[in-house]
């Protein structure tokens, strides 16, 4: 499973990088969790309000900071 | 009610005497700090909800290929609701302009988001009374109307970034979310707003105690009173720089009315503080060519200075 983190590196991009990190720690699950910062990436997933959760290519979810029992059920 | 517990607290418990200058500011900065406080939480919560309706995607798709003059209407007025950050700025610009929103209507939007912002009206509305908060929305919805429809007519296209026009824009599909989400969400987002602007308010407030105590009345009616010509200008320069502390600059403008500021000069140097700003300046650069950027910030100026004459004229 591959996870993204969309956004241009603000804080609230962090906050939910770590809280994806430690939802995929939590499901034992085997997922790859990366942070896209290129605005042209971001764009083709035609997200207007950063930050963003990519899973497997689906837009999950934004312009929020997901928490981690959130980020659970979406895996 | 609140009126009555600032004056228990400093005038019988603290044991100042009214009508003295210590006790007047403190009983000014509880009665201030507690009523702003209890505004911003069920207003920021109340519109957290309503804006969790309005996805940018959502608002996008009702603007793209909209003609102008209805366009920028409309733009102006989504911006109120549509959450705007200013750090999601660039991929909701160039969200806009490739799904076919006209360049203006899209300043509309960019204009009206920031400047017509709860925390702001929330803040007039406490310290200044409702009506003023309403000639604030009104004005800078006319201001953001007229700059895009100025913007659309310049035909500026050429002049926003090259790359912005050959990006390919995926899809997104929306999820909507259920109405325990959007409770939640304006949850966090009410608690997250008020950790982030607490201070200001505390600070901004207390100086504007400080100012309404000890600063003698009429000591800004020479300078920044109606009939000085510059105030206007000068207080839309000092604006600038002073952005995402709207929350702090309007307790101590509140004072400085007391003393003689004029209102269309206070209403003006909010607008500055809240729609210009050189943080968004440089996240602009990266879709906007300095020419284009350079028209945006001088045609708001140019705005918000015209609606400060306008309301020390009729007010």
């Amino acid at each position: 499973m591959k996870i993204e983190i969309l956004g241009t590196g603000c804080s609230k991009c962090k906050t939910l990088y770590d809280n994806a990190k430690k939802a995929v720690e939590e499901s034992g699950k085997e997922a790859e969790v990366v942070k896209v910062e290129e605005i042209p990436k971001i764009m083709a997933y035609g997200v207007m309000s950063t930050p963003a959760l990519v899973v497997d290519g689906k837009v999950k979810l934004s312009g929020k900071v997901a928490s981690v029992a959130e980020i659970l059920g979406m895996l | 009610m609140l009126k009555s517990f600032a004056d228990y607290i400093v005038f019988t418990i603290i044991g100042l005497v009214p009508g003295s200058r210590s006790g007047e500011s403190l009983n000014f900065f509880i009665y201030d700090t507690l009523k702003i406080f209890l505004l911003l939480t069920t207003i920021i919560f109340v519109v957290a909800i309503i804006r969790t309706s309005f996805p940018p995607e959502k608002t996008k798709r009702m603007l793209s290929h909209k003609r102008e003059y209805v366009g920028n209407v409309l733009a102006a007025l989504l911006g109120i609701v549509t959450p705007f950050c200013s750090c999601s700025a660039v991929p909701l610009f160039i969200g806009f302009v490739e799904s076919g929103v006209p360049l203006g209507v899209t300043f509309s939007f960019l204009i009206s988001s920031p400047m017509v912002n709860e925390v702001a009206l929330i803040m007039l509305w406490g310290l200044f009374g409702w009506k003023i908060a309403l000639i604030y929305i009104g004005s800078g919805l006319l201001v953001a109307i007229f700059a895009g429809i100025v913007i659309g007519k310049l035909k500026m296209e050429k002049y926003v970034q090259d790359y912005v026009w050959e990006m390919q824009v995926g899809n997104a599909e929306i999820v909507e979310q259920t109405f325990r989400q959007k409770i939640d969400y304006a949850r966090e987002y009410t608690l997250e707003l008020l950790k982030k602007i607490w201070p200001y308010v505390v600070i901004g407030v207390g100086l504007g105690a400080f100012i309404h105590g000890y600063v003698p009345q009429d000591f800004l009616a020479r300078w920044a009173g109606r009939d000085n010509p510059f105030a206007v200008p000068i207080a839309v320069a000092l604006g600038v720089p002073l952005y995402s502390n709207a929350a702090g600059v309007i307790p101590i403008v509140h004072a400085l009315m007391e003393k003689g500021m004029a209102i269309g000069t206070v209403l003006a140097f909010m607008m500055a503080v809240t729609a210009l700003s050189l943080p968004e300046a440089i996240i602009l650069k990266n879709v906007l060519k300095n020419r284009l950027l350079a028209v945006f910030f001088g045609i708001v100026a140019m705005a918000i200075v015209c609606v400060g004459y306008l309301f020390n004229a009729i007010l």
